[in-house]
């Protein structure tokens, strides 16, 4: 276990310095920079002094040593927009980024589960038919669209649940007023991951479903019961935690839509914020972290992985 | 103690319903050891899987017929009172030990669960009952094994442990189907000793299901010959060796090697193959592969009768029977039964 997680380990400071050089020159290549979103009468004399005062008149390559040489320190910089540190800005936002995948991941595994199993043993008949359908439509339909669809419905209409922010925190923070917050980003989110775990659960509880050990199982005198979730759905949920694995990247990116639909003041609409004003200590910081974030759950899921399926834990 | 009659088994499918057995009879006594022969698809395993009651679970449907166990009709049963024989009363084991275990239980895990379904025993007891199972059935070691997973195990082993799972409430009837098949010859010859075993020290009968008409000469009383979802031939196993009374069973036993062969010369073969299961000739099934066929064979479907004193599904046991005096000399190199 612990040679795996050194591996991991080493695999990871390869990841990050791939990302970070392609983030790094790929938003130093876009046209504009922290300049551009100036005001139109700025002169070119005051814009030069700002590039100067940023080091922004340096080579990208040495910036980037630099930025290197910084960020394993544990510096990421000082945002260009807020002159705060890149460390806090993120810190500030971070946790409801964290709070609103949770929360989705949670909900999206056990409704996945539920609808994947049931569609699996409904196999041809109406409900299979409806979920199956349901997951298409969950997949295809763009969130940012179904999201506003939800607050028409859900905000403006039957006036039910709120339409943006995160509703009270702190001293004020009442239980009622953050789920009612909570619902709609983590639902919206949802449509990203839980019709792939749907439909994940459904082929693989199938499969597991005609093995010959299910055969031995009733042929033991085990109830049906027993046969479907302690024999079948034990051994259909071990595909299932690595597609986790996958999916948590494009939960992340589907967050920066979710959060800027909800006014969700996480480090999806951060990034949105960073990348509008060039600011790039702040992009490069948020994608440090959100590397960082994928690399911790994967390296979470395999872990998992190799307590659960018993073939798995000699070879970890 | 069981008694299959007229036993009609098959699938739905988008041709319509197929007969994978149709209409089987025969009966397991008290002690003995039943042999089905019969190739791939001739509905042995299907057969064994009605008894179970597990075809359901598959896709297959028992359409008619009646499966007695002890005076009582499994046909009709619900499946709660199904469970309750499965595993109890009657136990089956599977062609396929490296499949047939979950991968993600241990062996103690899983032969406790066995124990349990059917006795009132906690899981101390229960271990310790697993424990003694795996002893009997010959595994070294039994302790270790039952913390095991069964990817830790050997083909062998596995099979092994699932004998000690379908013993595990002491079965008065035990189904193997094609239990040595996936395994090795040393293996194989192992197992099979082990089943003589059991079956004196247990005093069950056994139903063995095999297409290795070899295997079924090592171990059984009786052996039913299938072939294409029917019963061909029925015969104490001695008596079939010596005298095989339908063309069919002449073919099975000339298609094993012998060793008083010459060598160079060619095993003899059965012509063609199986008919598919939509595929099934009008009258005798045999009839296309078989070098008695006459019209009648083609058109009428021979019954299970008592012929010389014993069961044949035969229009021309007769001449079949005239044909081989002439051939006697052959009979020198039958099989020799143990």
């Amino acid at each position: 276990m612990f040679r795996f997680i050194l591996n991991r380990f080493g695999q990871s400071i390869i990841l990050m310095f791939i990302v970070t050089v392609i983030t790094f020159f790929l938003i130093n290549l876009a046209p504009g920079g922290p300049t551009g979103v100036m005001r139109m009468d700025a002169s070119p004399e005051e814009r030069q002094a700002i590039v100067e005062r940023l080091g922004l008149d340096e080579p990208v390559l040495v910036r980037y040593v630099q930025w290197v040489g910084n960020a394993v320190q544990g510096d990421l910089g000082t945002s260009f927009n807020s002159s705060e540190a890149v460390v806090d800005r993120i810190a500030d936002r971070l946790p409801y980024t964290i709070e609103l995948t949770v929360f989705t991941i949670i909900f999206s595994v056990i409704a996945g589960i539920i609808l994947g199993v049931i569609s699996a043993l409904k196999r041809g008949k109406a409900a299979d038919h409806v979920i199956n359908f349901s997951s298409v439509i969950g997949l295809s339909v763009p969130s940012f669209w179904l999201g506003l669809m939800l607050i028409l419905l859900f905000s403006v209409e039957l006036g039910w649940l709120p339409s943006s922010g995160v509703g009270p925190r702190g001293a004020d923070f009442d239980f009622a007023g953050w789920a009612s917050h909570l619902a709609m980003p983590v639902l919206i989110l949802s449509t990203t991951v839980l019709p792939n775990i749907v439909r994940f659960t459904r082929s693989s509880m199938l499969e597991v479903l005609s093995q010959n050990y299910i055969r031995t199982a009733r042929s033991k005198g085990a109830k049906e019961f027993i046969v479907l979730y302690v024999h079948s759905l034990r051994n259909a949920l071990i595909p299932i935690i690595s597609i986790i694995g996958v999916l948590i990247p494009r939960l992340l990116s589907g967050a920066v839509i979710t959060e800027a639909i909800f006014g969700w003041t996480g480090i999806g609409t951060l990034i949105i914020e960073a990348a509008n004003g060039r600011d790039y200590p702040l992009i490069m910081g948020i994608t440090v972290v959100i590397t960082l974030v994928v690399i911790v759950s994967n390296l979470l899921v395999d872990i998992i992985y190799s307590q659960v399926d018993p073939r798995v834990k000699n070879m970890a | 103690m069981l008694k299959v009659e007229n036993l009609v088994t098959g699938y739905r499918g988008k041709e319509g319903f197929v007969r994978a057995v149709d209409g089987v009879s025969f009966d397991i006594k008290k002690g003995e050891t039943v042999c089905i022969v019969g190739e791939s698809g001739s509905g042995k395993s299907v057969t064994s899987m009605s008894v179970m009651r597990l075809v359901e679970f598959e896709n297959g449907e028992i359409i008619s017929g009646s499966i007695e166990y002890m005076g009582e009709e499994l046909t009709t049963k619900s499946n709660e009172e199904m469970r309750k024989i499965r595993g109890a009363e009657i136990s089956m084991i599977f062609q396929e030990p490296l499949t047939a275990l979950n991968p993600v239980f241990t062996v103690g895990k899983q032969i406790v669960e066995a124990i349990r379904y059917h006795q009132p025993l906690n899981k101390k007891q229960a271990m310790d009952r697993a424990q003694e199972l795996l002893e009997m059935v010959g595994l070294s070691e039994p302790k270790t094994r039952l913390k095991q997973y069964p990817h830790e195990l050997s083909g062998g082993m596995r099979q092994r442990v699932m004998i000690a799972i379908a013993l595990a409430s002491e079965p008065k009837l035990l189904i193997a189907d094609e239990p040595t098949t996936a395994l090795d010859v040393t293996i194989e010859a192992q197992i099979l000793d082990l089943l003589r075993k059991l079956r004196e020290e247990e005093e069950m009968s056994i139903m063995l299901v095999t297409h290795d008409i070899g295997v079924a000469a090592e171990l059984s009383h009786r052996i039913i010959i299938m072939y294409a979802g029917k019963i061909m031939e029925i015969a104490e196993s001695k008596e079939l060796f010596e005298q095989p009374h339908h063309p069919y069973t002449k073919g099975l036993l000339e298609s094993v090697p012998k060793m008083s062969g010459e060598r160079g010369e060619l095993l003899p073969t059965i012509e063609g193959t199986i008919p598919g299961l939509d595929q099934m000739p009008e009258g005798c099934r045999f009839a296309p592969r078989c070098e008695f066929a006459t019209k009648k064979c083609h058109e009428e479907n021979p019954p299970l009768e008592s012929k010389r004193g014993r069961q044949v599904a035969c229009w021309h046991v007769e001449e079949f029977l005239k044909s081989e005096e002439h051939h006697f000399s052959r009979k020198e190199d039958s099989i020799e039964v143990k």
